[in-house]
C-alpha cells in the first residue's frame, strides 16, 4: 500500500533533520521559487507596462510567449544544466526564463485591456503620460498582471522539481530519488509536499492579489484573469470584459 | 554542434527511434485531449445548468490546476491504484488537467448562449439532448476549441516530463541527452516537441474554421 509507505517516510524522524530533511527541502524549494518569480516580475514587469502603454511590439511579445509555453522544460533544464558545464546557477536562469512570459502576458493585457473611455478621461483631465501610466494604467492592470505572476509562480514550483532531475535541490530531490531507488514513500511524499507547496503559494498570492488590487476593481475577481481562455462569452459585465479582453489563447503555461 | 547533430541523425537506427518517440508523444499527448473534451462537456454543462455545483467544481479544478506535473505524475497511481512507471499514469494525470482547464470555459460559453436562441431551438420541437448537441453545443466551439489549443500546447510540453518516471515520447531524448552528456538528442527533442505543437496548433485552428462556417461570415457574431 503506497499509503503506508508514506506514512513510513512521514513518520521517519531521520526524514525531518538534517540538509536533506524535509524542512531543508521545503525552505530550498520556496527560495528557488519566489527568488525566480521576483526577478522575472522585475523584468517583465517594466517590459509589460512600456509594451502596454505605448503598444509597442505586442505581437512580438505575445508570439513569444506563446512559443515559450510550447518549450518542454526538462529539454530546457538540461540544456542549460549541460551548456553551462554543471551548477544550480544556470536551471535557476531557466527557472527565471520561463516565468517572464506570463508575467509579461499578464502585464501586457492588463494594460492593454484598460477601458479606452477611462485612459481618455484621464488624459482629459489633465493627466501626464507618467501620471497615467502609474495612477491609473498600472491600477487597472492590477488584476491581469497579478494572474501572470500566479501563473508564473505555479510554473516555476513545478519546474523547480523537475530541475531536481539535474541536480537541483529542493522538493523534487525526496521524489525523484525515491524513483531511482522505488521508495514509493518517499516518491509519492515528495510529491504530496510538491503539489502542496504549490497550492499554498498560489493562495498566499491570490491573498496579495487581493491586499493590492484596489477595491474597485474587485468586480474582476482573481480567477477570471489566471485562464484567459474565454472567447465569444457574453460580454455584458466588466468582470467579463477582463476576461475576454486581448488574446484568448494566452492562459497559463505549466510545467 | 551542427556536426555532432549531423553525427547523430545520420544513424539511420537513431531515425527509427526518434521516429517512434515522437508517435508515442502524438498519443501520450493527444488522447488525452480527447478524453478530457468528452468529460469536460457533460461537467460544463452540469456547472451551467446546476448553479451550486459551479463553485464546487470550478474550485476542485483550479486546485488540480496548480499541482504540478511531476508531483501528478505520480500521486495519480497512489491514488488509482496502479503501477508507477506506467505510461497511462502520463494519459491520465494530463486528462485531469485538460478536463480542469476546459471546465470552465465550456460552463461560461454555455451560459452565453442566448436565450432566444435556445426558446427558438425548443418552439421548433428540439428535445433538450438533440437541442444541447447541434444548438448549444456548437455555438460554444469557438470557446472550447481556444481552451483545446492551450490545453494541446501545454499537454505537448508536459509529456516530456514524463520521461522521468518513464513513459516514453520526446522526453526519452532528454533524459539520454543528459545521461549521455550529449546534447545533439536533446536539441533534436525541442526541436521536434516546438515543431509537434506548432503542427497540432495549425491543424486545430482549421478544425475549429471547419467546425463552425458561420464565424467566417463577415460581421455575424456567435453570442
Amino acid at each position: 500500500m503506497i499509503f503506508v509507505d508514506v506514512w513510513v517516510w512521514l513518520s521517519d524522524p531521520e526524514n525531518w533533520s538534517g540538509a536533506g530533511g524535509i524542512p531543508a527541502r521545503v525552505g530550498q524549494h520556496l527560495l528557488y521559487c519566489l527568488a525566480a518569480t521576483a526577478f522575472a516580475a522585475l523584468i517583465a514587469v517594466p517590459l509589460g507596462l512600456y509594451v502596454g502603454h505605448t503598444g509597442r511590439g505586442g505581437v512580438v511579445l505575445v508570439g513569444g510567449g506563446n512559443a515559450i509555453r510550447a518549450l518542454p522544460t526538462l529539454g530546457l533544464v538540461t540544456v542549460l544544466y549541460l551548456v553551462a558545464g554543471g551548477g544550480t546557477v544556470p536551471v535557476l536562469i531557466g527557472l527565471v526564463v520561463l516565468a517572464v512570459p506570463p508575467i509579461l502576458a499578464g502585464t501586457y493585457a492588463g494594460v492593454q485591456d484598460v477601458d479606452r473611455g477611462v485612459v481618455d478621461a484621464a488624459s482629459g483631465m489633465g493627466m501626464t503620460d507618467a501620471q497615467r501610466l502609474w495612477q491609473v494604467e498600472l491600477p487597472n492592470a492590477l488584476p491581469l498582471l497579478m494572474g501572470g505572476v500566479r501563473n508564473a509562480m505555479l510554473q516555476v514550483v513545478a519546474t523547480a522539481s523537475v530541475a531536481a532531475y539535474v541536480g537541483l535541490g529542493g522538493l523534487g530531490r525526496p521524489l525523484l530519488d525515491g524513483l531511482r531507488v522505488l521508495d514509493y514513500g518517499q516518491l509519492v511524499g515528495g510529491a504530496l509536499f510538491v503539489a502542496l507547496l504549490a497550492v499554498l503559494l498560489d493562495l498566499l498570492l491570490s491573498v496579495v492579489q487581493r491586499l493590492v488590487v484596489p477595491r474597485g476593481l474587485r468586480l474582476a475577481p482573481a480567477s477570471a484573469a489566471r485562464r484567459r481562455v474565454r472567447r465569444g462569452v457574453d460580454d455584458s459585465s466588466p468582470q467579463k470584459l477582463v476576461a475576454t479582453a486581448g488574446q484568448p489563447d494566452s492562459g497559463g503555461s505549466r510545467a | 554542434m551542427f556536426a555532432d547533430l549531423g553525427k547523430y541523425l545520420g544513424n539511420a537506427g537513431t531515425r527509427a527511434q526518434i521516429a517512434d518517440h515522437l508517435v508515442e508523444h502524438v498519443y501520450l499527448s493527444l488522447l488525452p485531449i480527447v478524453f478530457a473534451v468528452l468529460l469536460a462537456v457533460p461537467l460544463g454543462w452540469a456547472c451551467h445548468r446546476y448553479r451550486p455545483l459551479r463553485g464546487a467544481l470550478i474550485g476542485v479544478a483550479n486546485v488540480v490546476y496548480t499541482v504540478p506535473s511531476l508531483a501528478l505524475f505520480v500521486i495519480i497511481p497512489a491514488v488509482a491504484g496502479t503501477q508507477i512507471l506506467w505510461p497511462g499514469n502520463v494519459i491520465i494525470a494530463l486528462t485531469v488537467y485538460t478536463t480542469a482547464l476546459l471546465i470552465r470555459p465550456v460552463a461560461e460559453a454555455l451560459d452565453a448562449v442566448p436565450d432566444h436562441v435556445v426558446a427558438a431551438a425548443t418552439a421548433m420541437g428540439y428535445r433538450p439532448l438533440p437541442r444541447f448537441l447541434t444548438v448549444e453545443l456548437p455555438l460554444a466551439v469557438p470557446v472550447l476549441a481556444a481552451g483545446v489549443r492551450v490545453g494541446s500546447v501545454s499537454n505537448i510540453s508536459l509529456v516530456s516530463v514524463g520521461a522521468i518516471i518513464g513513459s516514453g515520447g520526446l522526453g526519452v531524448l532528454f533524459t539520454d541527452g543528459f545521461s549521455r552528456r550529449y546534447l545533439a538528442p536533446i536539441l533534436v527533442g525541442i526541436v521536434l516537441t516546438l515543431a509537434l505543437a506548432l503542427v497540432v496548433d495549425l491543424l486545430l485552428v482549421a478544425l475549429r474554421r471547419a467546425l463552425t462556417p458561420w464565424t467566417r461570415a463577415q460581421g455575424v457574431s456567435v453570442a
